[in-house]
């Protein structure tokens, strides 16, 4: 397999040249047949006897049928929605077939990853555009890269893994037909079995050995879709019955005989080593049985969890100092001072002349803020090991199989295929499962601890002070009003870079601009005369990482707050005029269809207001109206109406899901969350400093998903940055009062 | 020797009177579905039953609760039927899945105390019940849901 570091970096070149030469593919579902070809399918080597394989994704044998997950399923549904897409081309129905998640191989490269690394706006279509996407998918296809994020699963497998099951069941009725002697254009399938004229019914399971000794069809054609028996309409989340009984086993609830527990203590100032510490006190203290100095601090060996983090934290540690400002004000100050040209990161995009039209009429200018935020998913972080001599196996949740390998490899001091990688189903994410501080202690300790497997749990405090947070921003956007119209909008901001930080910590640094900081940026679809959007990329502040929406959940907030002060300035409505401005027709149909469901008509009156925005995020079109009141203890957030568009649903009910959580997400953390530090350290080590949203604080969610795009889209993340601005609209709307920045709670009580 | 009663079944464990439930439950006795959140009440993640009240495990020390009956998600009574569980399937709430048997079991506990909760009174009751993955709508509409599934069988 590739280096880790050559995956990366291939499959995130961003920029024409980078990425130009490469073949033009016809459809994703190819690119992944081919991949399989290229790659070959990892599932044959671990392939018991009289059991089949057709692709990466499907085995059976005697006794059951394995559909396999590649994607990691941190609550987002993915571990439902990818073997469902398979069932339904196999004729499978919901428990007829185990879901496994996948190990790391190339094979199972992300393809959903083309859109978003070809240099081109989400809505654009042309020959152009969609040479480059082509030219990125070859990329990724060479780089093997296997990772969960940019809500690209259902993007990357609705058609592979249709096709992939369409190969399956054709290749089980070939089997068939040759051991019934019938022709295969009078066998059907059905729940599980191959069916002959006369009735017979031949389970798949009695098939495997003989479906393994005939070459698969590979030119297997999936349905069309007006034959769907399960996608697209109402279905029952496979995780559903087993999250609520309490039986579904995450990460964390994972065991082993003679396994021993650890907690930790790291170095809070972010990527800093330990100088010295003192563990007299915690030597004796009950459960004890082993202290491990690691590289960026201490571990304790106990007899369960609560006795290790209760003795490592009666450990004293001096730490080497961090790197970046000690001081929340020195990061604010960095950012106030990187609008400059040695900091630029790129101007991504330049329509008319924007000094020219900021001369123009009215100038209106606006400073917005965005601070760091946490990850935190109420899973902590966790993880079991254990490593022989002749490598090392590893259980933990992670949205990056082989980089898992490659960091839990250069800990241990092994190559990356010793390490063997169990995906486990995790207890959120957000972001915070594409890093390693998990992983790199994990190994460090099981590696001092040889032979013996070791279940690591960070308490909630480690989480808080080792998550490496969203970015922090500032924007400084300029625009002008004349006529009752913008004239320009003149789009600038500065912040820490996330895709380049994670790309860099995966060991595969890179120097093009932080793409993730033109998302929501850049992105803007309003006619405007005079447009120009220009990132700079903030030098020496705390490592920061993807986020739920990652760029555009900064960025979206200061766009479509900016656009809003726009058109109050020009003395504009703010759903109707985005309308009239909306220059994609389908992206129109959207703002439309959210100014429908919430009857929009211009201003509430009697200290309510409703704000909206909207924001295309990783290609999905998502528009929010959010409806507020004041009240005598604050804002109440009264409901929210949100309108997506994601070209084809796969499954309603948790599209719907998806849409409230994220909604919850964007609204919460603009409310309430903030990181800050002080002496190197997050000073917010626990729910109660950074709360999010409660139940008190959640509106009804009305939502309503199109499928006029082109193309199918994710939904994981498009429905958080439309949030924070909808909501701090709203409340311009409700009492004239303008929030610049995140969190609102600094300037404005809530219910 | 520290003895209670878990799910109906006498265990004893020999750990130190301090330790919080919670991790007697998952360490020691191997009963997962209490989770570890926050380790401070403020999530609401470790909630089990303690003689028939819902109680935030991570602050019960086991010390102070010998002698008591604690029931989790795995010990319910008509498991399989619970009025409770049956509307938290039929209204797919979980996502990621973690804060969700915390959930339920205060959830449960709410029922028995208000056969038929208004919103202001769920909210009240359940906040203490973090959910990072937003599931507040679904909650609401499955807790209405059993309300009425438990009238309906009275």
């Amino acid at each position: 397999m590739e280096d880790i570091k050559n995956i990366s970096r291939r499959a995130f070149v961003f920029g024409s040249a980078a990425i130009a030469g490469g073949i033009a593919i016809g459809s994703y579902g190819d690119a992944a047949m081919a991949a399989t070809a290229a790659n070959g399918n990892p599932l044959a080597a671990g392939l018991g006897p009289n059991s089949v394989t057709f692709n990466p994704w499907v085995e059976i044998s005697p006794d059951k049928i394995t559909l396999i997950a590649q994607h990691a399923d941190i609550g987002q549904g993915v571990g439902s929605a990818q073997p469902i897409l398979i069932a339904e081309e196999m004729d499978l129905d919901p428990g007829q077939f185990e879901v496994r998640f996948a190990g790391p191989s190339p094979a199972y490269f992300n393809t959903g990853f083309a859109n978003e690394n070809a240099p081109f706006l989400a809505a654009d279509h042309s020959p152009a555009a969609e040479a480059a996407r082509a030219d990125a998918l070859e990329a990724l296809r060479k780089s093997g890269l296997q990772m969960t994020g940019g809500s690209s699963t259902i993007p990357d497998t609705y058609e592979k893994l249709r096709i992939a099951g369409a190969v399956a069941r054709e290749t089980l009725k070939a089997a068939a037909a040759k051991r019934s002697g019938v022709a295969l254009a009078d066998i059907s399938t059905q729940s599980g079995h191959v069916i002959l004229p006369n009735g017979t019914k031949i389970p798949y399971v009695e098939l495997a050995a003989e479906a393994a000794r005939i070459a698969p069809v590979l030119d297997a054609k999936p349905r069309d879709p007006s034959k769907w028996r399960m996608v697209g309409k109402p279905m029952m989340r496979l995780d559903v019955r087993s999250k609520a009984m309490g039986e579904l086993k995450f990460g964390i609830d994972r065991k082993m005989d003679g396994m021993m527990y650890a907690a930790v203590k790291l170095n809070p100032n972010k990527g800093q080593p330990l100088k010295s510490y003192d563990a007299g006190k915690a030597q004796s203290m009950p459960g004890v049985k082993k202290i491990l100095k690691l590289k960026n601090g201490v571990a304790v060996i106990a007899t369960n969890s609560w006795y290790a983090m209760k003795a490592v934290d009666a450990i004293q540690c001096v730490w080497a100092p961090s790197t970046y400002p000690a001081e929340q004000a020195g990061h604010w100050k960095v950012l106030e001072g990187s609008f400059k040209p040695q900091f630029l990161g790129k101007e991504w995009r330049k329509i008319g002349d924007v000094e020219a039209g900021l001369k123009q009429g009215t100038l209106v200018k606006a400073e917005y803020r965005a601070p760091y935020v946490g990850h935190q998913p109420l899973e902590p972080l966790n993880g079991l090991a254990i490593v022989s001599d002749s490598g090392m196996e590893i259980w933990v949740g992670h949205q990056s199989p082989q980089a898992v390998q490659s960091i839990a490899a250069a800990a241990v001091g092994l190559k990356p295929e010793q390490v063997t990688f169990h995906n486990q189903w995790s207890g959120g994410s957000f972001g915070h499962r594409l890093e390693f501080e998990n992983v790199r202690v994990l190994a460090e300790i099981a590696n001092q601890m040889r032979g013996t497997p070791i279940k690591l749990v960070f308490s909630r405090e480690q989480d808080f002070l080792q998550d490496i947070p969203r970015q922090i921003a500032i924007a400084r956007h300029r625009g002008s009003v004349d006529k009752g119209k913008i004239v320009a909008a003149d789009l600038q901001l500065a912040s820490t870079a996330p895709l380049k930080g994670l790309l860099e910590r995966m060991g595969a640094p890179s120097k093009d601009p932080d793409p993730q900081l033109a998302a929501g940026l850049w992105n803007v679809y309003y006619d405007l005369p005079h447009f120009r959007a220009t990132s700079y990329e903030a030098q020496g502040l705390s490592p920061s990482t993807t986020w739920r929406s990652v760029g555009a959940s900064t960025a979206g907030f200061f766009t479509e707050s900016f656009i809003d002060e726009l058109i109050h300035a020009a003395g504009l409505d703010p759903l109707k005029a985005r309308i009239a401005m909306c220059s994609v027709p389908t992206y129109r149909k959207v703002l439309e269809t959210v100014a429908e469901m919430s009857n929009w008509n211009g201003p509430l009156g009697n200290g309510r207001g409703r704000g909206v925005a909207f924001v295309e995020s990783f290609g999905t079109p998502t528009a929010e109206v959010v409806e507020v009141t004041m009240t005598d203890r604050g804002v109440r957030i009264d409901k929210v109406w949100v309108a997506v568009d994601v070209g084809k649903v796969v499954d309603p009910v948790n599209l719907e899901s998806q849409v409230q959580g994220g909604v919850v997400w964007g609204l919460g953390h603009a409310m309430n969350c903030q990181l800050t530090y002080a002496k190197g350290a997050v000073q917010q080590t626990n729910y109660n400093h950074h709360e999010a949203m409660r139940i008190y604080q959640c509106p009804v969610i009305e939502i309503r998903a199109l499928e006029n795009d082109p193309k199918v889209r994710g939904i994981g993340e498009p429905p958080v940055p439309p949030a924070a601005p909808a909501l701090a609209n709203a409340i311009f709307a409700a009492t004239g009062k303008r929030i610049r920045e995140m969190p609102f709670n600094k300037f404005i009580d809530f219910v | 020797m520290i003895e209670l009663t878990v799910n109906g079944v006498k265990r004893q464990v020999d750990v130190v009177p301090e330790m919080p439930l919670l991790w007697v439950l998952r360490d020691e006795l191997g009963i997962t579905s209490p989770k570890y959140g926050c380790g401070v009440a403020q999530c609401g993640a470790c909630t089990v039953h303690i003689d028939g009240k819902a109680v935030r495990s991570c602050q019960s020390r086991i010390g102070e609760i010998a002698g008591k009956s604690v029931v989790t998600i795995e010990g319910l009574e008509n498991r399989d039927q619970h009025p409770v569980l049956q509307a938290w399937i039929e209204h797919q709430v979980p996502q990621c899945g973690y804060c969700q048997t915390g959930q339920i079991m205060q959830a449960i506990s709410l029922l028995e105390r208000a056969s038929k909760p208004t919103d202001e009174l769920i909210d009240q009751v359940m906040s203490g019940n973090l959910c990072r993955c937003g599931t507040y709508p679904r909650i609401r509409a499955a807790i209405h849901a059993a309300a009425a599934k438990k009238m309906a069988e009275k």
